[in-house]
Order: C-alpha cells, then sequence, then structure tokens
C-alpha cells in the first residue's frame, strides 16, 4: 500500500507546477493546458482520498471533474479560435486592446 | 521497497517530469504531448488505487478527446513557437513565489492532518464501477442531469463563438 | 535455475505468451496484405501478387525486406522527435489493444500452471473500456504524423483524421453501451458467458437484439481504422497518401502494421460483441459439429496438395504439398484427440467469426467508393450518433420492462 500522503503531495507538487505553468507561460493554448493540469492534479488527490476513507464519493467527483472540464475545453477552445482570427496571435500580450 | 511503491514513484516521476516539460518546452504541440504524459501517469495512479473506472475515463475523456481537441486546435492555427518578451519573463519571479508559498502551505496542512488520514487508511478501499454508477445515478443524480445541462449549453457556446459570421 | 523458473513463473508465462502472440500477430498481418491483395485481384479479375513464391505466398516476405532496405528520409523542417515518435505510438498502440482480447475460454493446464489464451488475466473488470482507452489514444499517431511531416497534404490528413476520429469514437461507444446493458459487466468474458443459449446458440448472439447497435458500431469500428469507405485521412486521389505522406521505408510499415491490427482487434470486438465469441452457432447437443475444424482442414489440406503437384514452378511443386500436407495432418490431430478437439471449438469458432469479419473488410475496400468529406461529418453526428442513443434508449426500456413484468 502506498500512503496517503504521498499522493497528496504529488497532487500539491503537480498543481503547484499547474499554477507557476498559467502565470508563466504566454501561448494562449498552453495556458489553458495549466488549467487542466491543475484539475488533474485535484483530482488526484479526490480518488486518494476516497481511496483512503474508503468511500466511493470522491471517485464520482472526478466524473463531475471529468466532465465539467470537457465542456471547459469546449467553450475554451472556441474562444481560443475567435481569438486567432481577430488577432492573427495567439500570444496573450498581443491581445491587450478592447478594441480591434 | 514493494512493488506498489515501486510503480507509484516511477509514475509520480513520470508526472513531474510531464509538468516540468509543459512549461519547458516552447512549441504547444510539445507542451501538449507532455500534459497527455502527466494525464497516462495518473491514469496509471488511479489504477494502483484500484479505481479502475475512474483510470479508464481519465484516459477515454481526457488524454482521448479533450486532449484530441487542443492538438487538433493547435494544428489548426498553426501555432508556431512561444514568444517572451522581457516583461512575461519577469513574471515567473512572482509564479515561482506564489507556488513555494503554495506548497508550503499545502506541506504543512498534510503534516498537520497525517494522523487522521492514516487511521481513515484502516477502513480499507472499495471501488467498484457498480457503486460509482449505482451512486452516480442515486445519491447523485441530480448534480448528474445538471452536468447534461452544462455539456448542452457549452455545445451551443461553442457552437455560437466558432461561427463566421455571414456577411 | 529450476528455482528461478518456480518463482518466476507467472512473469516468464506472460513474456512468452507477449512474444507468441506479437509473431502470430505480425505473420497474419503480413498474410492480411497479400489476401487483402488477392481479393481484390480477383474482385476486379486480375491476378494479384503471383510471381514471389507459388500463388504470390512469399509476396509478404518480399514486402517486409523491400521495406527494410529503402531509404528513410525525413523531410527538412520535420519536427524530429514528434516525426519519429508518431509511428511508434501508432504501432504500440495498435498491439497493445490486441492484449486485451480473450481468445478462449478454457485454460491450458500446463507445468502445473493454468495458462490461458490472451495476455490480458480473465478477469480484468475494464476490459472493454480499456480497449476504448487504448484506442482513444490512437488518435494521437495518426493526427501527430501529419503535424510534424511539416508538410501540406499529411496536415490536411492529420486534421481530417483527428476530426474523424473523435466524432466517430462518440458513435463506437454509444453503440456498446446496449450490449454493456444486457451483459451488466464490462469484462469481454462475462459478455461472451452471457450469449450462450440453450437452443440454438446462434440465437443467443447479441446480434438479434442488438442489430441496430451492432450496424453502428461496425460503420463506426470502419472509420475509426480509417479502412475504405472512411479512409480520407490517406485518399490517395486528394492528399498524395495522406497523414503517411512524408513516411518511407520502416516508419511506414509501422503505421501499416498498426492499420491492419487494429482492424484485427475491430473484428474481434465485433465477434465478441455481437457475435458469441467464442461459442457456436449450433445446439450443444449437435457434438458432431465439433468434427468441422477437421471437416473444414482435412479437405482444404488435401487440395492444396493436389494444387502443388500440378503447379508450374518446381519451388512450388515442393513447398505447396508441404503445407498441404501439415494442414491436413493438423486436421488428423484434432480427429484422433478428442481432448484436444474439445479445447480447440472456442478457438475455432472465434477464429473463424473474426476471418469472415476480415474477409467483409476487404470486400468493402473492393466496392465501395469513398465518401466526401462533408458526408462524413453528416452521417457521423447526424445519422449514426442519433442511431446508437436511440438503440441505447430502446435497450434501457426492454431492459427495464423484463425487469418489471417479464419471467422472474
Amino acid at each position: 500500500m502506498v500512503p496517503t500522503n504521498y499522493y497528496v503531495i504529488l497532487s500539491a507538487i503537480l498543481f503547484g507546477l499547474g499554477v507557476f505553468a498559467f502565470v508563466f507561460k504566454r501561448n494562449i493554448i498552453t495556458i489553458f493546458m495549466s488549467i487542466e493540469l491543475m484539475l488533474n492534479a485535484v483530482n488526484l488527490a479526490f480518488v486518494a482520498f476516497s481511496q483512503a476513507l474508503g468511500k466511493l464519493d470522491g471517485q464520482v467527483f472526478v466524473l463531475f471533474v471529468i466532465v465539467v472540464a470537457a465542456a471547459e475545453a469546449a467553450v475554451g477552445l472556441g474562444i481560443i479560435i475567435l481569438i486567432a482570427r481577430n488577432r492573427q496571435s495567439l500570444n496573450v500580450e498581443r491581445v491587450d486592446l478592447l478594441k480591434l | 521497497m514493494t512493488a506498489p511503491l515501486v510503480v507509484f514513484f516511477v509514475l509520480a516521476a513520470l508526472a513531474i517530469l510531464g509538468a516540468l516539460s509543459l512549461i519547458w518546452q516552447k512549441h504547444p504541440i510539445h507542451s501538449a504531448l507532455s500534459l497527455i504524459v502527466v494525464m497516462v501517469a495518473l491514469a496509471g495512479l488511479y489504477l494502483l488505487m484500484g479505481a479502475e473506472f475512474v483510470a479508464a475515463v481519465q484516459i477515454i475523456v481526457y488524454s482521448g478527446a479533450i486532449m484530441v481537441l487542443f492538438v487538433l486546435v493547435i494544428m489548426l492555427l498553426n501555432a508556431g513557437i512561444e514568444e517572451h518578451t522581457s516583461i512575461s519573463k519577469l513574471a515567473g519571479v512572482p509564479g515561482l513565489l506564489l507556488v513555494i508559498a503554495l506548497a508550503g502551505f499545502i506541506a504543512a496542512t498534510i503534516a498537520r492532518s497525517s494522523e487522521t488520514v492514516q487511521a481513515a487508511m484502516q477502513t480499507g478501499a472499495i471501488s467498484s464501477t457498480k457503486g460509482i454508477s449505482n451512486m452516480v445515478f442515486r445519491d447523485f443524480v441530480y448534480p448528474f442531469e445538471l452536468t447534461s445541462f452544462l455539456i448542452l449549453v457549452a455545445i451551443m457556446g461553442a457552437l455560437v463563438l466558432a461561427q463566421r459570421e455571414k456577411s | 535455475m529450476s528455482t528461478f523458473l518456480s518463482s518466476n513463473a507467472e512473469l516468464i508465462i506472460s513474456l512468452v505468451k507477449i512474444a507468441l502472440l506479437l509473431f502470430i500477430v505480425l505473420t497474419v498481418n503480413a498474410y492480411l496484405t497479400w489476401f487483402e491483395r488477392k481479393v481484390v485481384a480477383h474482385m476486379q479479375s486480375r491476378w494479384g501478387p503471383h510471381r514471389v513464391g507459388p500463388h504470390g505466398l512469399l509476396q509478404p516476405l518480399a514486402d517486409g525486406v523491400k521495406f527494410l532496405f529503402k531509404e528513410d528520409p525525413t523531410p527538412a523542417g520535420a519536427d524530429k522527435f514528434v516525426y519519429y515518435l508518431a509511428p511508434l505510438l501508432a504501432l504500440a498502440l495498435a498491439l497493445t489493444s490486441i492484449a486485451i482480447i480473450p481468445f478462449g475460454p478454457d485454460p491450458i493446464h500446463l507445468f502445473g500452471h493454468d495458462i490461458y489464451l490472451g495476455i490480458a488475466p480473465p478477469d480484468l473488470n475494464i476490459g472493454i473500456l480499456a480497449l476504448f482507452a487504448i484506442t482513444a489514444l490512437g488518435v494521437y499517431g495518426i493526427a501527430l504524423a501529419g503535424w510534424s511531416s511539416n508538410s501540406k497534404y499529411p496536415l490536411l490528413g492529420g486534421l481530417r483524421s483527428s476530426a474523424q476520429m473523435i466524432s466517430y469514437e462518440l458513435s463506437l461507444t454509444m453503440s456498446v453501451v446496449g450490449v454493456l446493458l444486457i451483459a451488466g459487466s464490462f469484462n469481454l468474458k462475462d459478455i461472451i458467458a452471457n450469449q450462450t443459449s440453450t437452443k440454438w446458440g446462434i440465437f443467443g448472439w447479441n446480434i438479434f437484439p442488438q442489430l441496430l447497435g451492432f450496424i453502428c458500431f461496425f460503420i463506426a469500428a470502419i472509420a475509426e481504422t480509417n479502412r475504405v469507405p472512411f479512409d480520407l485521412p490517406e485518399a490517395e486521389s486528394e492528399l498524395v497518401a495522406g497523414f503517411h505522406t512524408e513516411y518511407a521505408s520502416f516508419k511506414f510499415a509501422m503505421f501499416f502494421i498498426a492499420e491492419y491490427t487494429s482492424m484485427i482487434t475491430v473484428s474481434c470486438l465485433c465477434t465478441i460483441m455481437f457475435f458469441g465469441g467464442w461459442l457456436s452457432p449450433f445446439p450443444a447437443s449437435w457434438t458432431f459439429t465439433h468434427y468441422l475444424p477437421s471437416a473444414i482442414l482435412l479437405p482444404f489440406g488435401l487440395w492444396v496438395i493436389w494444387d502443388g503437384i500440378r503447379y508450374e514452378t518446381i519451388f512450388g511443386r515442393i513447398i505447396l504439398p508441404a503445407v498441404g500436407t501439415a494442414i491436413t495432418a493438423l486436421g488428423a490431430v484434432f480427429i484422433l484427440f478428442p481432448d484436444v478437439n474439445t479445447f480447440i471449438q472456442g478457438p475455432f469458432w472465434l477464429l473463424s467469426k473474426i476471418f469472415i469479419f476480415l474477409f467483409i473488410y476487404v470486400w468493402m475496400r473492393g466496392t465501395l467508393p469513398r465518401f466526401r468529406y462533408d458526408q462524413l461529418m453528416a452521417f457521423g453526428w447526424k445519422l449514426l450518433l442519433p442511431a446508437s442513443i436511440v438503440n441505447v434508449i430502446i435497450t434501457s426500456f426492454v431492459i427495464l420492462a423484463k425487469m418489471q413484468w417479464g419471467p422472474k
């Protein structure tokens, strides 16, 4: 058996890396991907606690998180395509004007 | 070291390396591939914990559908190598500080609460697809129906967003 | 040495099984190409390969050697890492999916171990989900190959394939839900066991209650494997060769093997999900059907010997009778040893059904024209997906009605 602590620590590290990527990356698609990384880290913690407590609620929650992530990806990528079409750039620093 | 521990450390190392590579890589496709590695490693960890269904869903939906969508969009928009200005390089410093603060906070929390988690470990894990489906369709049926509504809204939103205006 | 063997027996058995299955699958792949060329040729009133070896039987070998010795250029400006990764990924995932298929009901007792046919443990609870997980990852091989080649036709092929595979994966998964509802399990063995019938075996198969599901599944599966009429990612009249235009030599062979392996996997899945897997279509009381394998093998072997004696080349006159004798001997062994005969019943039915599906694949390639891209998308989203969802709804209502009013 692997102690639950290990999973939670791994989850924390991954979440931290996700936050860092979110702040550091400039490409809007990669920024979006770092959000997915954070969601994944949270999922890991959910499953780890679900296993530790012997309850399935955590796993059901992971399913919901995945569904929400899918919906989010659909809308988010739609927005990204729109940005790329209007600004000809995926760099967030170039998307700083409210008007075209 | 027992076999599960070895597997855990291998998969954990893979996940962390993937996450680091997500930050390190300049091209979005490489970042996407790194993220897929993280997701597959996490699916392996779920399997290790006995959460088979979640592991399968993780791979089918996350790495098989959502990430394919990302790769598709990257290919479609022909995204090039990321460019950094001096200000954006500076953004890494507060980012790093934030991460250290966050990691410290979480580590402190875990250190304080480790006893309770360890005590609960003894109850043992149950995991089965049947159990999950019972929960989804009985206890969580209301949120489950809500997610279907959410997906419907998301589909419509994506359609409206991606639609070209007719002139 | 003996302690090493006994303590690691499970591991060694698994390794041997993997090596054996890999060998079998690759050989079957090679001869599938021969079979395809022969059948399509005869459909078009041609001879097909007939120069290399008797009846062109050594053609796969010649092709393999050709693949190995061809020049292997990398296009300028290609993303090296991804360019090399893509064919590897495609092949590895295709071969992994075969590992989940169980090939027979009973284990062989050998050296005090129960050896099941198939690599995955028979009690794999997420069998079908694991297969879908692997197929879901299969998109990357093609999409990344198209992107990394740094060339316009492969990019178009890669884009097409990823859009196509995401779209059809939905119908593929939804069309299986009916079967899963009936079986109440993800385990492939349970799904087959659920299709046993007391009278005529064939009426217990899922194909009868799930005809709509099967049609949706088969169409979606063909689209997933990028075969005719859904081979838009590699449409040669529009895109040169689609995603593998820039691949040559062994890297191309990897895509080729991956495609044929996924054909085999899909045929296995069709058989297991809808056609009773290793179950015989006849009533269990008809014990004489147990001699069917021999009844097929013996005349076929004799025909091969007779054909070989009259063959034009001397090489053919030596090799064909030898092959024929081997086939006849195999048929004779099944008659002479009843234990062996009962054991091979399951694998025999499974393999014959798989063979029929592979033939249908080839048949369609010889018959059907390619879809147009917008037709493909409209077909997938507007017809196939609603049809498979309707199938799920009908199936669940029927099951509910049976639970409410049906006989206990």
